[in-house]
């Protein structure tokens, strides 16, 4: 049996750092407080050789030239530590969470998958980096020293069983994370490596520090053994990103989304799922009201705020991070939120990824995902109403339909009913006039005679009806009206075509209603 | 040294003529074409090429709306996804229900210009995947139609090319020219009215007749696969409202040699 802990250096830096990966080799600083008073919460190895320490004014830090200071993000580390465990899951069933900054895998069973452990640590290494960090990974027999040796050696280290104490040894005793208090009792006595520690007699250890000493000389030797504590795998895929300064632009805002994506799908790859949709959501500073005022700092206990929701439901599960950015461009482009935006929260809705066996004699059909980024940009050009599939209503009201969403289809597996559509003869077709004209009728006994609409007049030469209908006498839209069809000679009213003219008349047959309701003619379309 | 080139040629043919048809002939590009499923149509055009321009040109209420939805049922029926550019947002869904068009495999974009129209279309093409593409310009005014650039018809033909796609254009007057490879113009001919009447005198009882459907007048206007041979009449069925009466269609070409042929259908 043996455990691999995963240690992240520095955690609250790297999870800034993660979606900004450009300062990832720059001095950074955190700040953490209210101002005037935000203060110095953690500094990476670059700041700390410049001379910043912790503790230090957000003012006193600036006095340094090449630093970059961030405000600490409970949220990023929220999100960096859901990517460490679906790093761990995506190896292993077994993890515990040990802290916000380590787990442990149990790698039994893993050898015929992964290989030798030395393998999977380089491996889970590897797969750090693709999410944004950089780790800490140590493999051994006893879960306790595969955690201290994490937090104490860099990079990846393999102890091999017997050789826990000998390994230990050269680590300090701040690797176990002591009190304060032992911690000034171990520098008074000189204790300051897991040898020393180890040396000293267990039972004067007990006396001087109780339970906890005895622990820590435990720790020093490698002896102590306890079992992994499993933690329930969740299905929970959210980034989010506190913004210092408002985004108004469309441009940086998507270099932003983009960069939230690429994090969010490369945990969805660890787990193997897919998104099925994703739900996007902006807090908005309305107390940036014009340009010239300096915006509000986040935190702000007075700052109003108000919140721009999006969801985008996906027509098959994906995960290609550039393809999901189009589509959300393409979305806040048709309708972008009117404020400035300071905290992003994206989220992915997980779904098993799509899986299609294609035929070799079966139809074509539109991929997926360009078909959805098809629509989209169509939804952008024409309307998202005007997009889509009709389906009729269950209704006797003329022209009843309403658009549905348009799905690649399904069933192109079943074998296409070919013979019926032969046997089936042509029908005259009917154009409808959106939204009807309005019309001009000559009648003559009762019966249309002339007619004219837009730009046109004509002599109806041969009509059938009036059909009534009508329906949902209980609404407001009710409807009342007398059909016709008519065949009319037209003429453009525009020319006047002498009585000797070898043209012939404009020819057409057409539906033409009387509206009770409105007490007026229209054109309900025409055959073709 | 002509003689023993020619002698080693046929050789050469004679070698490979099991194996390959024709070693030194051009190959000749099979275009695969797909039925209208109304057979006079097919018999005069041999089907809707696929990965090429058709243009049906016709005026008002000449047909054109019903060979576009005998195409859309027909691809369809065989499992195509289909996409419809309506230039004026005309497209009825109960004519195409009747026509038994699966409305779920067809793409309705509904437009108001004709630049919507021209960019939707280039998206479509872009997207890929359909069967048949349709650009229903038919409604709009002909003198904006006339304005589209040639290379814009030509860019839409090359967009298909070696796919299997059908882009059909519709329109009132023919403007793809020579980047069509197949064009269709319809002409309208007097409607049926039932009871049926030779007379075109205005009825005094407009109550006891029906509008009985229409004569589609077709001519083949251009053709990559055959030549223009002239027209054949054929005449529309049933209306869309209506019930559904024994009908009768007629099949008559423009030769005057020809004889007449009447086939009954119920």
């Amino acid at each position: 049996m043996a455990f691999a802990s995963i240690y992240v250096p520095d955690f609250s830096i790297q999870a800034v750092v993660r979606n900004e990966p450009s300062l990832r080799h720059q001095p950074i600083a955190l700040v953490e407080g209210s101002p005037p008073l935000e203060k110095v919460t953690a500094v990476n190895q670059a700041a700390r050789q410049l001379g910043l320490s912790l503790g230090m004014t957000k003012s006193q830090a600036r006095q340094f030239i090449s630093i970059a200071i961030r405000p600490r993000s409970c949220a990023q580390e929220q999100a960096a530590h859901a990517a460490l465990l679906d790093l761990g899951w995506s190896m292993s069933p077994r993890v515990e969470d040990t802290a916000a900054d380590s787990i442990v895998l149990d790698l039994t069973g893993l050898a015929s998958l992964f290989g030798s452990e030395e393998t999977i640590a380089h491996l889970l290494a590897q797969r750090a980096c693709g999410l944004g960090l950089i780790v800490h990974v140590a493999v051994s027999s006893n879960l306790e020293v595969a955690m201290h040796a994490a937090r104490g050696f860099p990079g990846v280290t393999v102890i091999q069983p017997g050789e826990e104490s000998t390994r230990l040894a050269p680590l300090p005793i701040q690797v176990f994370s002591p009190s304060a208090e032992i911690d000034e009792t171990f520098e008074r006595w000189g204790v300051r490596t897991c040898k020393t520690l180890a040396k000293l007699p267990l039972l004067d250890l007990s006396e001087r520090l109780g339970q906890q000493g005895i622990q820590l000389h435990q720790w020093a030797k490698g002896a102590s053994v306890r079992s992994l504590i499993l933690a329930e795998p969740e299905l929970r895929f959210e980034e989010e990103m506190a913004l210092e300064y408002a985004v108004e632009e469309l441009e940086p805002l998507s270099f932003l989304l983009g960069r939230l994506l690429d994090q969010l799908c490369a945990r969805l790859s660890a787990r193997c799922v897919s998104a099925s949709a994703i739900r996007l959501r902006f807090a908005l500073d309305h107390s940036y009201e014009n340009e010239s005022s300096l915006p509000l700092p986040n935190g702000h206990s007075d700052e109003k705020r108000s919140y721009y929701k999006k969801l985008l439901t996906l027509p098959v599960p994906m995960r290609d991070s550039k393809m999901l950015l189009r589509l959300l461009r393409l979305h806040l482009q048709s309708d972008p939120p009117r404020v400035p935006i300071v905290h992003i929260f994206l989220a992915a809705d997980p779904a098993a990824p799509r899986v299609r066996q294609e035929g070799l004699f079966l139809p074509s059909a539109p991929d997926p995902e360009k078909l959805e980024l098809t629509i989209a940009r169509l939804s952008n050009l024409v309307g998202e109403s005007n997009v889509g599939s009709p389906r009729l209503m269950d209704s006797h009201r003329p022209d009843a339909f309403e658009m549905t969403r348009f799905l690649p289809p399904q069933n192109a597996l079943q074998a296409p009913a070919i013979g019926a559509s032969r046997d089936r003869m042509p029908v005259a077709a009917f154009r409808v006039f959106r939204p009807a004209p309005r019309a001009k009728v000559t009648l003559r006994e009762g019966l249309p005679s002339h007619i004219s609409f837009a730009d046109l007049y004509g002599k109806v030469v041969a009509a059938s009806g009036p059909w009534r209908t009508s329906g949902e006498w209980w609404r407001e839209d009710a409807w009342h009206r007398e059909e016709w069809d008519i065949e009319i000679h037209r003429h453009s009213a525009s020319s006047a075509q002498p009585a000797n003219s070898s043209l012939e008349p404009k020819k057409g047959v057409y539906r033409i209603f009387y509206d009770a309701m409105r007490q007026a003619w229209f054109v309900a379309g025409m055959y073709d | 040294m002509a003689g023993k080139v020619a002698a080693l040629r046929s050789q050469l043919e004679t070698a490979l003529a099991g194996r390959v048809p024709a070693p030194f002939a051009p190959c000749r590009v099979q275009i695969e074409t797909v039925p209208f499923n109304i057979p006079e149509i097919d018999q005069l055009t041999s089907g809707l090429p696929r990965g090429g321009l058709t243009e049906i040109s016709g005026t008002l209420s000449s047909g054109r709306a019903a060979l576009l939805l005998s195409a859309f049922a027909s691809q369809t029926a065989r499992g195509h996804a289909c996409a419809l550019v309506d230039g004026r947002d005309t497209f009825d869904p109960y004519s195409a229900a009747a026509a038994n068009v699966n409305l779920e495999r067809l793409l309705w974009v509904r437009c108001r210009n004709l630049d919507q129209c021209l960019q939707a279309t280039d998206l479509l093409l872009q997207g890929g995947g359909f069967g048949l593409i349709a650009l229903d310009l038919s409604v709009l005014p002909p003198k904006t139609v006339r304005y589209v650039p040639l290379n814009v018809w030509f860019r839409f033909r090359r967009a298909v090319e070696n796919t299997s796609t059908i882009l059909l254009l519709l329109d009132q007057e023919s403007n793809a020219g020579t980047c069509a490879s197949l064009a269709l113009r319809l002409g309208f001919a007097p409607s049926r009215w039932a009871p049926q009447t030779q007379q075109m005198s205005f009825p005094r009882n407009s109550c006891a007749c029906l509008f009985d459907g229409s004569q589609i007048q077709v001519e083949l206007a251009r053709s990559r696969q055959k030549s223009s041979s002239g027209g054949h009449k054929i005449q529309s069925l049933e209306r869309v409202n209506g019930t559904s009466p024994a009908t009768h269609f007629r099949t008559k070409p423009n030769w005057s040699d020809c004889s007449e042929r009447v086939i009954k259908t119920k």
